[in-house]
């Protein structure tokens, strides 16, 4: 009887003695495989990423090899991907402190530009005469950008919070919002001469760069890494330490984990959501003013080429631990300087997407492992 | 600033928010949240056009497209179904990829030419009733009449037939369907599939009949985001769904029309002397969207109804594994 049950089972007809099964991991896999994993999955969507080059006519070789040359290819251009990481060290971290409490703050691309128009608000306004010291100029610039990007997160916080409105669809219209409202002051109000630019800004208004001091250390010659770069590594130390040291920290890991516990164990979510949609707010428009000081040195229309998106998988990537942000913001901000130039121009961002997509998918091996089975031998 | 122009334009590009938000109806119905709307769309834009500019014919144009972006949901289906991944983070990734992918694929299809359109025409009879005929029937895209019986099909379809019943059981209580023989997976891929076959049709109407041709990601311009935030205005009610997606196509229409005439209800319009002041205007439709999100979210307080119970959760039959 036992072995008419057998033949029926769908594996009898199986050529191959052996099956693939997964099964519900009982235990924490060792510390070092969900590293292994994400690396795995990015080869895997760099590979992907390749066919659907080589599909729509180019190199995928080439491709590549032209993003690692342009990108780390010497201290010059290392230096530019430093440049380009600082914004997406700063977005990354607010998403990440954001999606540790499990609130989809998508909207760190309007953040970032809210920020971008604070800072710029202090020196066109102008609140500060352009004479003002370097001292008082940045500080300001940079508590202007915070509480502008906060403001911007307190929208759909509050929303959440008071009205159940679901965060990720409110937290993206605010993104269109804020392009609108700059564009208005870029247009009208700040354009210079007619251009869709602000004027320049005063010196003492602008990050200090490394090259500025190339008189001092002239190695230092041509490089463009600016204070920025600090600002967020401080940024993601200053996180590591509420999320992982503070009380704080750990109600909004415990909201994050099970909403329900949190409730019981008497946490405030309502209060928790409007301030993590504010810190994470802050945090990206801090980008804005890093960048729009340290960078552009104007407001103007394109100031970012989806700083707020590649947060989202910066911060996903990073498993939402505030340094591995600042690593994988390298690899990324590699992959946007590089990307400038590459025909077609929409590759780095379908590379982003598909890094995203294989990550998410190989979450599942955190999960389950993977058994393979010799049919005979259990038979 | 005629109100029947008005009114007809914000039908037709309402049309678009139509195909994109019952889709989503369907897929959200049975259990599967996909935020991967604007992606999709932008995938069936891009195949919709560069089939019909390669072909010559929108028809195969449209066919693609809702091929395309049904064939790039399975993705999500998979990573949701199947991997039992979170389905906000897969969502926002299907759109990643989708925009992505159209940009890569669609590189310089903005200058590709020119395609003939999907047909337009009158209905007999019907648009000689007064108003409502010069709104609803004359000189409308083919679309936008598929749209008008989508309503009640889709409505039909899913409170009064029996795969409808399956689709809301899978969606509300997926034990208790699987218990009575249905297919919790294999359903759920099904309506997967359909909201990417409808958010393909959406792109394709958009390139294809309301603004034809390629303009990269300004070709959606987010509004497949305006349509999974419509589903929640919408109760997962395809007429609400219609009334929301026409509200918003004829918001869109006016603010284009606003600008226009020097005098505006006997003053002097504001928005012609300061063409600055249409960038406040250009914020109105995704205001709107967060107004329409307020408003939908209070009242499934109110009414204690709400979202299909199971959406947004894998569904892990017993000690089956996979």
């Amino acid at each position: 009887m036992g072995k008419v049950m057998k033949m029926k089972s769908p594996t009898s007809w199986n050529p191959f003695h052996y099956r693939i099964r997964f099964e519900k991991r009982l235990q924490d896999p060792p510390r070092w495989y969900p590293f292994v994993l994400s690396f795995g999955a990015i080869v895997l969507a760099l590979v992907l990423g390749g066919l659907v080059i080589a599909q729509a006519g180019g190199n995928p070789f080439r491709s590549y090899a032209h993003i690692a040359r342009a990108s780390f290819g010497n201290l010059g251009v290392f230096s530019d991907t430093l440049v380009k990481a600082t914004p997406l060290i700063l977005v990354g971290l607010a998403c990440s402190i954001a999606f540790r409490m499990r609130l989809w703050n998508i909207g760190a691309e309007g953040q970032f530009y809210l920020g971008a128009f604070g800072a710029s608000y202090v020196v066109l306004r102008p609140w500060l005469p352009p004479e003002t010291s370097a001292w008082i100029f940045i500080p300001v610039m940079i508590l202007a950008g915070l509480i502008a990007g906060a403001l911007w997160g307190f929208v759909p916080g509050f929303l959440k919070a008071r009205y159940n409105v679901n965060e990720i669809i409110s937290s993206l219209m605010m993104n269109y919002i804020a392009v609108a409202w700059n564009n208005y002051f870029i247009y009208a109000v700040w354009s210079e001469g007619g251009f869709q630019m602000s004027r320049m800004f005063p010196r003492t208004a602008w990050l200090p760069r490394l090259a500025d001091y190339a008189t001092q250390v002239p190695v230092f010659r041509g490089l463009t890494v600016h204070l920025g770069l600090i600002i967020g590594i401080i940024a993601a130390v200053v996180l590591w330490v509420i999320i992982y040291r503070s009380r704080w920290g750990y109600e909004i890991r415990l909201i994050g984990d099970n909403p329900q516990a949190a409730k019981y164990a008497g946490i405030n979510i309502t209060r928790n959501t409007i301030f993590v949609m504010m810190l994470s707010g802050a945090l990206a428009g801090l980008a804005g003013v890093s960048e729009i000081s340290g960078v552009v040195h104007r407001l103007q229309g394109s100031i970012s080429p989806g700083y707020g998106f590649t947060g989202i998988i910066v911060a996903w990537l990073a498993k939402l631990n505030p340094f591995a942000v600042i690593l994988v913001s390298v690899l990324f901000g590699a992959l946007i300087l590089a990307g400038r130039e590459i025909q077609p121009s929409g590759i780095p961002k379908m590379i982003q997407g598909i890094i995203l997509v294989c990550l998410i998918a190989s979450d599942f091996l955190l999960r389950y492992r993977v058994r393979i089975i010799n049919l005979q031998e259990e038979a | 600033m005629d109100p029947i122009i008005i009114l007809q334009a914000g039908v037709a590009s309402g049309t678009v928010l139509l195909f994109a938000t019952i889709g989503e109806i369907f897929s959200e119905r049975s259990g599967v949240l996909n935020l991967g709307v604007e992606g999709m769309m932008l995938i069936g834009a891009m195949s919709a056009f560069s089939t019909a500019v390669a072909t010559g014919n929108p028809w195969l144009g449209m066919i693609v497209a809702m091929i395309a972006a049904g064939l790039l949901s399975q993705v999500h289906a998979f990573i949701t179904i199947n991997l039992q991944a979170d389905q906000v983070v897969s969502g926002l990734s299907l759109t990643f990829l989708g925009t992505g992918l159209s940009l890569v694929l669609g590189e310089g299809l903005s200058k590709a030419g020119t395609i003939s359109m999907l047909p337009v025409f009158s209905i007999p009879l019907l648009s000689q009733i007064p108003f409502i005929g010069a709104v609803l029937f004359t000189r409308q895209s083919i679309l936008v009449y598929f749209g008008y019986l989508l309503i009640p099909l889709a409505w039909y379809y899913i409170n009064r037939t029996r795969p409808g019943l399956h689709l809301r059981a899978v969606g509300e209580y997926p034990a208790a369907a699987d218990a009575l023989g249905i297919s919790v997976y294999r359903l759920r891929y099904f309506y997967v599939f359909i909201g990417g076959v409808f958010a393909g049709l959406a792109g394709a109407t958009i390139s294809l009949a309301i603004s034809p041709g390629w303009f990269s990601e300004m070709t959606t311009s987010g509004q497949g985001w305006i349509a999974v935030g419509l589903v929640i205005f919408s109760q997962w009610d395809p007429w609400r769904a219609a009334f929301g997606a026409y509200i918003f196509g004829a918001l869109r229409r006016l603010i284009l029309d606003i600008q226009g005439p020097m005098i505006l209800f006997g003053i002097n319009n504001p928005f012609f002397y300061n063409p600055y002041w249409g960038f406040f205007l250009q914020m109105l439709p995704y205001a709107f969207t967060i107004i329409v999100l307020v408003i939908g979210s209070r009242e499934a307080v109110r009414k204690r109804l709400g979202a299909p119970a199971a959406l947004g959760l894998p569904y892990i039959r017993g000690e089956r594994g996979l």
